[in-house]
C-alpha cells in the first residue's frame, strides 16, 4: 500500500527528508526562524518540533549570524545541525560566520575539525516576493572554498539530496529554489526510501565518503545543443528544449545538482558530443556559476566546439520589483533566442552584442 | 571619529532629578501610562511614573494633531489590507493596533530630524508627510519603494530586519560633522532587537553620544515567534542601562503617553546628544502579511484582549470628554482620511506605468557599459515582442 504512487510536492519532498534524518540520528538538529510552531514560513520543517520536540526543532532569536555560529560550535561539539535563512537575501548577517568560520574549520584545524552543518536556503526569484525575498545569491557560496553547494531541481532530487547534505561531514549551502517549492511529482516515499537507503550502503561500503551527488543528471538527452544549467533554471530549459524540437533542434538539458563540486565529466561528455553549449541561471551573469562554467567548457571543450558558449542569464542589476522580474529572469524566449545566436552553417557569425550599443556594433 | 567633546548627559541629568544614575538609565517600574483604556486620564501615581520619569501631559492641540493621524493611520492600514484582499495589492504589513506609536514617532521629530522606518512603519512615513501613493509602490511591486528620502529627511523603509538602526546612528555622526543640529529616530520590532546590528547600533550610539531615539515597537511576535524568545530582561527597555543610555517603557496605545515620553526623549538629545531607548508596549492585530496565518501560533482570546485596548478609541473617547473633540472635527478628520484611502484605491486600482528598461537607470550614476548592452537586448526584444503581438 505505502509502494503506492502519490504526488509529492518539493516541500513535502524535503519535510519528508528532514524527517528522516532526524529519526534516523538523534543528532540532527533544525533551528531557525518560524521554524518550530509554525513550521517554517514555507512549512518545509511542519511538525517536526511536535514529532521530535522542541530540543530537536525549534524557533531561535531573530539573529541569523546567532544561528550559524550556534550551529558551528553545536557541530564542533557533535550535533548535526539543519539550519534555515529565512530567505536568500536574510542569510547575508550570518555572512561573517559562513564565510570565516564553517567554510575554513576543517583547514584551519588541519583535517581535525570537521562541521556537518546543512544550511538550507531558499532562493532565486519567479514567486513575485518584495525586494530582498528573490536574490540568487549561490554564486556567493560557491566562490567560498570548504563550502558544498547543492540545488536539487526535481522532487526527488530534493528528498534524496537533502539527506545525504545532511549525512556528509563538510558544511553544505543547500540552495532552494522556491519557485518550485509546489512542483508536484508522481513518487512514492517509500520508494525514495529505499533508493536513499541503496545508495547510502554503496557510500558506505566503497569507503567513497564522496559525492553521490556530485553527478550531474541529463535531464534530457539531445544531439544539436547542451544546456547546461542548475535550480530553478532547469525547468526553464526543459521548456525551452521542447520548444525547440518543434523547430527541429535537439537539446541536451544538463542539471548539475552539485554547483560545489562539480561534475565536469557529465558536462564535458555532453558538449563534446553536441558540439555546442548555452550555460543558463537565474543569477546576474557577471562574476557567477555561468561564468565559471562557460570558462571551464571553453578551455575542455575547445576542439569540439562549433560555436563559443554563450550565456543566458539574469541582468546584472539589483532583483527587479515583482511586476518587473518576468523581464529579468531567463525565459523560454531568451533561450531560444540564444540558441539561434549559435553557429549553425559556415556563414560567420558576429559575436558582439546581438544588439549594438553607443558607437560599438 | 575625534575625540568626543560631549558632556555626559545621562550623569547630568541624574545629578539634576536628584537620583541615582541607575535610577536615570532604568525605565520606570511598569510602564507610562496617562489614559485608561476606556479614555479616563490616570491620575499621577497610576501613570507609573516615579521621580526623574515624571511626564507632562501634551497639549489639547497636540493631542487632536495626533487623533488626526491616527485616523488617517487606521484608514490606510484598513484600505490597504483590503487592496490585498481585492488582489490589487501584492502584500502589506499592517500596523493596525500600532496606529498609535506609529503617529507619535513621526510626531515628536520636527522636519529637519530623520526618521529611519521599517516595512511595517508605511504609517509613520505618511505622518511624515510622504505621499501614501508612493509608498504603496513597494507593495503593489513596481518599484522598490522609490521615494525620494531627502524630501522628508525619511529614509526608505528597511526590509532587512535592524540593518537601519545602524543608518540611523551614521547620519546623526553625519549631523555632527556638518556641525547641524538633529535628532534621529529608528524603527525597530521586538524580533529585530535579537539582531547583532541592534547591539551595534545602540553601542555605536552612546559610546559617541549621539542624538539617536531607539524606538522599539514590541508588538509581541516576530512572524510566529513570540517576545520569550527574543529576550529574557524583564524589558526591552531595559537593555539600556547596558550601553550607559536611559531606556523607557510606555504604553505603545496610549497616544499621550507616547508623545510625552518621546517628546522628552527628543528634547533630551537636542540638548546634549544622548541616546535613548524607548520600548512601546503594543500589539499587532493583524496577521504579519496576508501570506501569514496568525491563528496558528496564537490565540484569538489574546487579540481580543488587546483588541479593546485599541488606541483609536481610546483617545477619542478621552478628546470627546475633554470636550476637545466636536462632531465637527470629527467629521472633518474622517473626510480626510477618506481622500487618502480614495487616492489609494485610486492609484492601486490602475495598472501602474511601468518602462522595464528603467531597471538600468538607476543601478550606478552613469551606466556600465555592461548594462548599456543588457539595456539595449531587452530593448530589442520588447520592440520584437510589440511587433509579434501588432501581427
Ligand atoms: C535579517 C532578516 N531576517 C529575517 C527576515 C524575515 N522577517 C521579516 S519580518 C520578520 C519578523 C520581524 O519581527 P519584529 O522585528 O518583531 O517586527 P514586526 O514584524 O513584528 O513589526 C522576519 C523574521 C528579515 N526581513 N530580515
Amino acid at each position: 500500500m505505502s509502494k503506492e504512487k502519490s504526488s509529492l510536492t518539493l516541500a513535502a519532498a524535503l519535510n519528508a527528508a528532514l524527517a528522516d534524518e532526524m529519526s534516523h540520528d538523534d543528532m540532527v538538529v533544525v533551528f531557525g526562524e518560524d521554524v518550530g510552531t509554525l513550521g517554517g514560513v514555507f512549512r518545509i520543517t511542519e511538525g517536526l518540533s511536535q514529532q521530535f520536540g522542541d530540543h530537536r526543532c525549534f524557533d531561535t532569536p531573530l539573529a541569523e549570524s546567532g544561528i550559524a555560529g550556534t550551529a558551528i560550535g553545536m557541530a564542533l561539539g557533535g550535533a548535526r545541525p539543519v539550519i534555515e535563512m529565512q530567505f536568500d537575501a536574510f542569510a547575508y548577517p550570518a555572512f561573517q560566520q559562513l564565510m570565516s568560520h564553517l567554510a575554513k574549520m576543517r583547514n584551519r584545524t588541519r583535517g581535525h575539525a570537521s562541521l556537518p552543518v546543512t544550511v538550507r536556503i531558499p532562493y532565486g526569484g519567479g514567486i513575485g516576493g518584495v525586494e530582498h525575498h528573490a536574490d540568487s545569491s549561490e554564486s556567493y557560496y560557491a566562490h567560498t572554498p570548504g563550502l558544498k553547494v547543492y540545488t536539487p531541481a526535481t522532487v526527488e532530487d530534493a528528498y534524496l539530496m537533502l539527506r545525504y547534505a545532511i549525512r556528509l561531514d563538510d558544511p553544505v549551502i543547500f540552495m532552494e529554489p522556491k519557485k518550485l517549492y509546489w512542483t508536484k511529482a508522481d513518487v512514492s516515499l517509500e520508494e525514495l526510501r529505499h533508493e536513499f537507503d541503496r545508495r547510502w550502503a554503496q557510500v558506505e561500503t566503497q569507503r567513497d565518503h564522496g559525492e553521490p551527488y556530485a553527478r550531474a543528471n541529463v535531464a534530457r538527452t539531445g544531439e544539436d545543443v547542451t544546456l547546461v544549467s542548475y535550480g530553478p533554471s532547469v525547468v526553464t530549459c526543459l521548456a525551452a528544449a521542447e520548444a525547440a524540437a518543434d523547430e527541429g533542434i535537439s537539446v541536451e538539458v544538463v542539471d548539475l545538482r552539485s554547483i560545489n563540486p562539480l561534475d565536469e565529466e557529465t558536462i564535458i561528455d555532453s558538449v563534446t558530443k553536441t558540439g555546442r553549449a548555452v550555460v543558463v541561471a537565474e543569477a546576474q551573469g557577471f562574476a557567477s556559476v555561468a561564468s565559471e562554467l562557460t570558462a571551464r567548457i571553453q578551455q575542455r571543450c575547445f576542439h569540439s566546439l562549433a560555436a563559443p558558449v554563450l550565456r543566458v542569464t539574469g541582468f546584472d542589476i539589483p532583483f527587479p520589483p515583482p511586476m518587473l522580474e518576468k523581464y529579468h529572469l531567463p525565459s523560454v524566449d531568451r533561450i531560444m533566442d540564444t540558441i539561434d545566436d549559435l553557429q549553425w552553417d559556415d556563414t560567420p557569425v558576429d559575436y558582439s552584442p546581438r544588439v549594438a550599443v553607443g558607437g560599438r556594433s | 571619529m575625534p575625540e568626543n567633546a560631549q558632556p555626559d548627559l545621562s550623569e547630568e541629568q541624574a545629578k539634576k532629578l536628584g537620583i541615582s544614575l541607575e535610577d536615570y538609565l532604568l525605565p520606570t517600574h511598569g510602564r507610562i501610562q496617562m489614559i485608561s483604556e476606556s479614555g479616563e486620564l490616570l491620575s499621577i501615581e497610576e501613570q507609573g511614573s516615579t521621580p526623574g520619569h515624571e511626564y507632562p501631559m501634551p497639549t489639547r492641540e497636540e493631542l487632536l494633531a495626533g487623533y488626526r493621524q491616527l485616523v488617517i493611520g487606521r484608514r490606510v492600514n484598513d484600505q490597504n489590507y483590503a487592496l490585498v484582499r481585492q488582489g490589487r495589492m501584492a502584500v502589506y504589513p499592517s500596523s493596525h493596533g500600532q496606529e498609535a506609536s506609529e503617529v507619535a514617532a513621526a510626531l515628536c521629530l520636527s522636519p529637519r530630524d530623520w526618521l529611519f522606518p521599517t516595512y511595517r512603519d508605511t504609517v509613520a512615513v505618511i505622518t511624515r508627510g510622504v505621499d501614501p501613493v508612493q509608498v504603496m509602490t513597494n507593495f503593489r511591486g513596481d518599484w522598490h519603494q522609490g521615494y525620494n528620502p531627502h524630501e522628508h529627511n525619511t529614509s526608505i523603509q528597511s526590509t532587512p530586519l535592524t540593518t537601519q538602526l545602524l543608518h540611523a546612528v551614521g547620519m546623526a555622526q553625519a549631523a555632527r560633522l556638518k556641525g547641524e543640529e538633529m535628532v534621529v529616530l529608528g524603527m525597530v520590532g521586538e524580533g529585530g532587537t535579537s539582531e547583532g546590528d541592534f547591539h551595534e547600533a545602540l553601542n555605536f550610539a552612546s559610546v559617541f553620544k549621539l542624538p539617536v531615539i531607539f524606538f522599539v515597537q514590541n508588538n509581541k511576535y516576530a512572524i510566529s515567534v513570540p517576545l520569550s524568545r527574543q529576550t529574557a530582561a524583564p524589558s526591552l527597555a531595559h537593555k539600556a542601562v547596558g550601553y550607559g543610555m536611559a531606556g523607557e517603557l510606555v504604553d505603545g496605545n496610549d497616544l499621550a503617553a507616547l508623545l510625552a515620553v518621546l517628546g522628552r526623549a527628543v528634547k533630551l538629545c537636542r540638548e546634549g546628544g544622548g541616546p535613548y531607548l524607548v520600548e512601546a508596549d503594543t500589539y499587532r492585530i493583524q496577521s504579519h502579511t496576508n501570506a501569514d496565518d496568525a491563528t496558528r501560533y496564537r490565540h484569538s482570546a489574546e487579540v481580543d484582549e488587546w483588541t479593546k485596548r485599541d488606541p483609536l478609541h481610546r483617545m477619542r473617547t478621552y478628546l470627546q470628554n475633554e470636550g476637545a473633540l466636536t462632531e465637527e472635527l470629527e467629521a472633518q478628520y474622517q473626510d480626510d482620511a477618506e481622500q487618502v484611502a480614495a487616492s489609494l484605491r485610486e492609484a492601486m486600482g490602475q495598472q501602474p506605468d511601468i518602462d522595464p528598461l528603467e531597471l538600468f537607470d538607476h543601478v550606478y550614476t552613469v551606466q556600465t557599459p555592461q548594462l548599456a548592452e543588457q539595456r539595449a537586448q531587452l530593448a530589442d526584444e520588447l520592440a520584437r515582442e510589440s511587433q509579434t503581438e501588432q501581427a
